[in-house]
């Protein structure tokens, strides 16, 4: 399917479809996540059977505050959809597709890892990337670019420039 | 040499003029702590710790060009048990900091460390999240070496600085 019939395609089914740069994406609500993505998977003439990533982006100041991009392939028709979710400030959780695609496991963990976002559902839901105990959520744009104290096991080292002050 | 000889030096025969003939003899006197403190400084045994293209001067100043093997250390163990000194080669990701503490745990005492890079000693270019600020934090380090990355010379210089500091220690660790 090339893209103008995947456009096609998509918009007969989802009211929200972007194209952009030779790219699709699909907006969703939250309440129609699973659904979206379960059509996206079974439809024949869609197939998308790969999860190929799952990132999130921050937007502090505006809502909603957190998107989730779900990125699709279709290893038959080798073509891909982006599906993105909005999620509020104080409501960031979405449920986990790892019933539907297993390559969301690890993804969603990163996705916790540096942004706080938890996945209702998700069999392993712990940091991937950074340190199991280590506090908050390096990539939201409120955490601190540069200045991060050392934190190992317990203890906390503050930033070179704040040491022996 | 006679075998009566050597044996009058056991017994404690022989200073001032004495002394001086078994110079002659080819018999040197000292402190049992600087013949320890010169044996370790001789041969030290680096234990291999690379994390970043810092790595990549340190092999290159194992190798034939820098010769490490003229101050007795061209060998860089692999298992910390055999070592003791860690040269951090390297910036050090929070991650990995637990790791490289224990692989200092396990090396016997005596253990030097060694800061290789603007990366080791403060973090550098890295000041965020993911880079440990200074493995100072972590571990205790004798000589820090600055450099993005050091050049051989800079790093033999730092082991050579290692080398007066291991020779002068004034006691037996």
């Amino acid at each position: 399917m090339n893209p103008p019939e995947l456009l096609e395609g998509l918009r007969r089914r989802f009211p929200d479809v972007q194209a952009a740069r030779g790219e699709a994406t699909v907006v969703v609500e939250r309440s129609g996540l699973l659904e979206a993505l379960a059509y996206l998977k079974d439809e024949r003439d869609l197939s998308f059977d790969l999860l190929s990533d799952l990132t999130a982006s921050d937007w502090p100041g505006r809502f909603p505050r957190y998107w989730l991009a779900y990125h699709l392939l279709s290893l038959e028709h080798r073509h891909r959809v982006r599906v993105k979710v909005g999620l509020a400030e104080d409501d960031a959780t979405a449920p986990t597709v790892t019933g539907a695609y297993p390559t969301a496991n690890w993804f969603e963990r990163e996705v916790y890892d540096f942004y706080g976002v938890t996945f209702q559902g998700h069999p392993d839901l712990r940091r991937i990337i950074m340190p199991d105990d280590w506090e908050g959520y390096p990539l939201r744009k409120d955490y601190a670019l540069g200045g991060v104290g050392t934190q190992y096991k317990g203890a906390f080292i503050p930033p070179v420039d704040e040491r022996n002050a | 040499m006679p075998v009566e000889r050597v044996a009058g030096v056991h017994t404690g025969r022989g200073s001032g003029a004495d002394a001086e003939e078994e110079v002659r003899r080819g018999i040197l006197v000292t402190t049992l702590e600087k013949a320890v403190n010169w044996a370790r400084k001789q041969s030290m045994w680096p234990v291999t710790f690379g994390l970043a293209c810092c790595a990549i001067e340190m092999m290159s100043a194992g190798a034939g060009n820098y010769d490490l093997a003229r101050w007795g250390m061209e060998i860089f163990r692999a298992s910390p048990r055999q070592s003791d000194l860690m040269i951090v080669a390297g910036r050090l990701s929070q991650k990995m900091a637990p790791v490289l503490r224990q692989v200092y745990d396990q090396m016997p005492e005596p253990k030097w460390v060694i800061s290789m890079g603007v990366c080791a000693s403060a973090g550098g270019m890295f000041t965020n999240y993911a880079v440990v600020q200074g493995v100072d934090t972590i571990v205790p380090v004798d000589v820090y070496v600055p450099g993005c990355p050091p050049r051989p010379e800079m790093l033999m210089y730092g082991i050579l600085t290692l080398h007066e500091k291991v020779r002068t220690q004034g006691h037996l660790k």
